[in-house]
């Protein structure tokens, strides 16, 4: 049977790759949207941060023998304990200012850490293997999928659902809600902002590390790995409604699947196809699918 | 204490003066030039963020399109000189006029990443277009003949004509600038509503400056085609977008020589830093950028005049 | 006072132009990518190559100090392109090495070309250099992607590949490959079933390697290089695609086999000019660069060492520095080092052998950097362009 022109195992099969990356794209622009919903920030940095979870997830491996599992755990507290740093030492000025300096400032962090990291390992790139337990492929009838592939939307389905619920459904949530709508009063009540800011901060890195982690068996771990994503995400984000998790999560598997499609019947533009939906959908709604208007 | 414009005038005519004398200084003409083209490039953005309030992520677009279709002009149609670059000027301002018109409607953030997005797309048109040669660039544009008559093979020659196209650029947007529609422009980037209020129709005046600011790259950018003799995709990377962003920022946003300067800088830097080999040129430049945000947001020519300020206050 | 000083500027300016190229030392430029994509394959080794060269030479050619400038164009033609030609009018370059990057390499050989001083490419692979945009003063001395082309697609034709399909980088560059490779699978009886372009940079390939396995083709050609080529080539290995059909690279160093490790490349087909393992001469170059870089060094590596070697040679032997009798002896010359027993065309185009290389597995692989066995030895009249296809106005005559 042929659906659109092509036989209906190879469509099914494209679709469920779409969904495999969609997941990836949300997992990825979740901390995106997370420090820019809460914080205002517009974190070019993400996608070198992304990067420092893949190359910490190596150097675990190579220089301390650390497998897959640890750094899954140990690489986004490191990545999120960096973020941290950045946040008291260069963000926590900018606050009172244009939004636009935080875009310009993480984009100056961002040409840092990646030219260290090519100064220090090249750019050929670092192989990361898939974790034994996660090897091989299942065969689906209608396609073979490599195990780690269901994994990577296993876990980004869960945290994406985790943070969402965090964010939306919990008291603490509600503080951070509150704290970056109004955050004097919030503190009158007795909250640390500054901290909760702070912690907001490490934890979207953290969860860029997260999907570095993630991404390192998949793709070589390279200092450029970042610099190629991070405007798609961007765009994400921006579809999605930068104030949104809910918008960043549904829109980065709605593009994946988009992606995909175009990927079988027009390969050449997949790579613009974002670029064509933000500007269509920026046009219809200002402020993204899910966004809230100022 | 010398009067401001007393000594703004002294400024001005010493630049021209250093600017005509410069290829008999020993300064190396080649360089120059392609220093006044990113000058010229950054004082058109500066138009735009400085005197307007609006970020655009992706004016390399504007920028390498001209250089693009100049290069084409020049040499697949035999153009001269000076009417391809008028030619690159009118397409960025094409360009300008429809990017224009669908990111003005938006604000802040959201207006920046319509421009990035729209650039983006314009690199890929350019990476896969025939006529632009895709990786390899469109190479081996000659000088050709200015009007047909004068030849501009002499650096010399051609320094000359690079630097009377800038002079006029450059006076052009101070007109601009000290215009009743310069006037009405500040207002719009210092308090947008109250413009409204007031009954101008701001979107009609934020798409004439944004479509001056990219005709004006785009002349920068065929500029620099006739200068180097190629176009390539650098010139329509979103990293020459961010580039002419540092040097804007560096100069001093809203400064007449602001621009100016933070493209020399820039622009030394990289050549400077061409003979070290090494990432170091990227780590320097993010740690430009980050400084210049922290700690020297006016910028070179900003600090300057806030200094000059601060210290004329004080002796008041 | 000032119209003095006016003409003794300029009087000093035109001196020191025209005086530096005959007297003084003779200066050889290098300017590569350094410090991104291309800096493994190529970059700050290949540069120290150069000046082993030189010092292997004898420091010293005509009784002239030699001496080696050294830059990084970061991958933009117009730094590449400045440097060239302030080198010339500032420094009185005598030659110049161009290193990766097929529009530096084009820009760079316009002002060499335009200066009159002898360009040798090496790093770049558009084949550009030696048709359209081929010049009395260019050389392109070691692979082009024509001869990579036609290297893999003869050799795994006629061994009985006649299938193939093709994963493309979507543009000017993946299109040459792609296109010069088909050619030849066609020229030999073969069938292009399918192909498919991916999108610059792009990190996700499974969505094409599905595509491609469902062709059922015989082999999977990867148009593309450098991080795309190893990241298709890891999704690859990921979704078996290995099992079923055989991979031939079209632009592969030994540094992107080393990146993704024998596990993932083991069986890859590939076409390079040179391979450290090849003969002993080969070796002892490979341990010298190993002693000091703790890596083997590329095809690129080798070739900036022999291109510097030979110019060195060309230029004793023509007793002087100008170009028209430097490029006169270059061309006329038979060489044989290490790197190459060719002989340079009229047009600028180096003939010289080129190879089709497997990547072994890890059980044939014995030593560190023991990456490939021989598969073909292709002669260069049958690698490179030919005449008859050439586009090149210096072969027509």
């Amino acid at each position: 049977m042929d659906i659109f022109g092509i036989p209906h195992q190879a469509f099914l099969g494209q679709l469920l790759l779409g969904l495999v990356n969609g997941a990836f794209y949300a997992m990825l622009s979740l901390g995106l949207a997370v420090i820019f919903g809460l914080l205002g920030i517009v974190n070019f940095a993400h996608g070198a941060l992304y990067m420092l979870g893949a190359f910490t997830a190596w150097i675990l491996f190579d220089q301390f023998g650390l497998n897959y599992w640890y750094a899954l755990v140990l690489a986004p507290l490191i990545v999120g304990a960096a973020g941290v740093v950045i946040e008291r030492l260069f963000l926590k000025h900018l606050y009172k200012l244009d939004p636009l300096y935080g875009l310009l400032l993480t984009f100056g962090l961002a040409l840092i850490l990646e030219g260290v990291f090519r100064e220090l390992y090249g750019v050929s790139g670092q192989n990361y293997n898939v974790p034994e337990q996660l090897s091989g492929a299942t065969n689906l009838g209608f396609m073979v999928l490599p195990n780690y592939r269901a994994w990577v939307v296993l876990v980004s389905l869960v945290v994406c659902l985790g943070t969402w619920y965090l964010i939306e459904r919990t008291r603490l949530g509600a503080y951070l809600r509150a704290g970056t709508e109004n955050a004097q009063l919030v503190q009158t009540f007795g909250v640390n902002v500054p901290m909760m800011v702070m912690l907001t901060y490490g934890a979207g890195a953290g969860l860029a590390g997260l999907a570095g982690v993630l991404a390192a068996p998949i793709i070589q771990v390279s200092p450029l790995m970042g610099s190629n994503l991070i405007i798609v995400v961007f765009a994400v984000v921006v579809i999605g409604g930068m104030g949104s998790i809910l918008g960043s999560v549904v829109t980065g598997l709605g593009l994946g699947l988009i992606e995909g499609m175009t990927r079988v019947f027009y390969p050449e533009a997949s790579s613009i196809v974002v670029f064509v939906i933000m500007v269509l959908v920026l046009m219809v709604r200002p402020s993204g699918l899910f966004g809230k208007e100022n | 204490m010398m009067h401001t414009k007393t000594l703004t005038r002294i400024t001005y005519l010493a630049l021209l003066a250093l600017l005509l004398l410069a290829p008999t200084l020993g300064l190396y003409p080649v360089f120059v030039m392609k220093l006044l083209c990113f000058a010229l490039f950054a004082c058109a953005f500066n138009l735009l963020l400085g005197f307007t309030g609006l970020l655009s992520f992706g004016h390399a677009a504007f920028f390498g399109s001209a250089a693009y279709v100049t290069g084409w002009f020049v040499k697949s149609q035999g153009w001269t000189p000076e009417l391809a670059i008028l030619a690159g000027g009118v397409a960025a301002g094409l360009i300008g006029l429809v990017v224009g018109l669908v990111a003005i409607r938006r604000q802040g953030i959201y207006f920046a990443m319509i421009t990035l997005a729209i650039a983006q797309m314009i690199y890929f048109v350019c990476l896969q277009a025939s006529f632009t040669g895709g990786e390899d660039g469109l190479q081996g544009v000659p000088r050709g003949n200015l009007f047909g008559l004068i030849s501009l093979q002499s650096d010399t020659t051609l320094y000359y004509f690079v630097a009377a196209v800038f002079v006029l650029s450059f006076l052009a947007i101070g007109r601009v600038v000290n215009s009743p529609f310069g006037q009405v422009l500040k207002m719009i980037r210092e308090n947008e509503p109250r413009a409204v209020s007031l009954g101008y129709q701001v979107d009609r005046y934020k798409l004439l400056a944004f479509v001056l600011s990219a005709a004006l790259a785009g002349v920068a950018g065929s500029l620099k085609t006739i200068v180097m003799g190629f176009a390539t995709l650098t010139d329509v990377h979103w990293s020459m977008s961010g580039e002419v962003i540092l040097m804007t920022l560096l100069g001093g946003v809203g400064t007449f020589f602001g621009p100016v300067f933070g493209a020399g800088i820039v622009i030394s830097l990289q050549n400077l830093l061409a003979d070290k080999v090494g990432s170091w040129v990227t780590v320097i430049i993010g740690v430009i950028f980050v400084l210049c945000v922290l700690t020297f947001r006016k910028g070179v020519v900003g600090e300057l005049q806030a200094f000059r300020e601060r210290r004329r206050r004080a002796a008041l | 006072m000032k119209i003095k000083t006016l003409v003794a500027a300029l009087a000093i300016g035109f001196a020191g132009l025209a005086g530096a190229q005959n007297t003084g030392p003779v200066k050889l430029g290098f300017i590569t990518d350094m410090s991104s994509l291309y800096a493994d394959i190529d970059g700050p080794a290949g540069a120290e190559m150069v000046r082993w060269a030189a010092q292997d030479f004898g420091g010293k050619v005509l009784n002239r100090p030699i001496e080696v400038l050294v830059a990084d164009h970061q991958n933009k033609a117009d730094v590449a392109s400045s440097k060239a030609r302030e080198w010339i009018d500032k420094d009185g370059l005598s030659m110049l090495i161009g290193g990766t990057s097929s529009g530096t390499a084009i820009a760079m050989s316009k002002v060499t070309t335009e200066k009159k001083r002898p360009f040798i490419a090496i790093g770049a692979g558009s084949a550009r250099l030696t048709n359209e945009d081929c010049s009395p003063y260019s050389i392109h001395y070691a692979y082009d992607t024509v001869a990579l082309a036609k290297v893999a697609g003869n050799a795994l034709v006629k061994a009985g590949n006649k299938n193939w399909f093709f994963l493309t980088a979507d543009y000017a560059f993946g299109y040459s490959l792609e296109g010069d490779a088909t050619a030849v699978v066609k020229a030999n009886g073969g069938t292009v079933v399918g192909s498919v372009r991916h999108p610059l940079n792009a990190s996700d390939f499974s969505s094409f390697l599905l595509q491609a396995q469902s062709s059922k083709a015989q082999i999977l050609a990867l148009a593309n290089a450098g991080g795309d080529f190893t990241n298709a080539m890891k999704a690859a290995k990921e979704f078996g695609i290995t099992k079923t059909m055989k991979v031939a690279g079209l632009l592969v160093f030994i540094n992107d086999v080393h990146s993704l490790g024998l596990a993932n490349t083991e069986g890859l087909q590939l076409a390079d000019s040179w391979y450290w393992n090849q003969d002993d001469a080969s070796r002892k170059f490979a341990q010298r660069f190993f002693a000091k870089y703790k890596r083997m060094p590329s095809s690129l590596h080798a070739a900036d060492y022999s291109a510097a070697s030979n110019y060195l040679k060309a230029v004793q032997t023509a007793g002087t520095t100008d170009a028209d009798k430097v490029m006169a002896t270059l061309k006329s010359m038979q060489f044989n080092d290490f790197y190459t027993k060719g002989k340079i065309r009229a047009d600028g185009r180096m003939i010289h052998d080129m190879y089709l290389f497997q990547v072994k597995s890890q059980k044939e692989s014995t030593t560190p950097w023991d990456y490939y066995k021989t598969i073909a030895k292709v002669p260069g009249e049958q690698a490179f362009t030919t005449v008859a296809e050439s586009k090149c106005s210096l072969l027509k005559k």
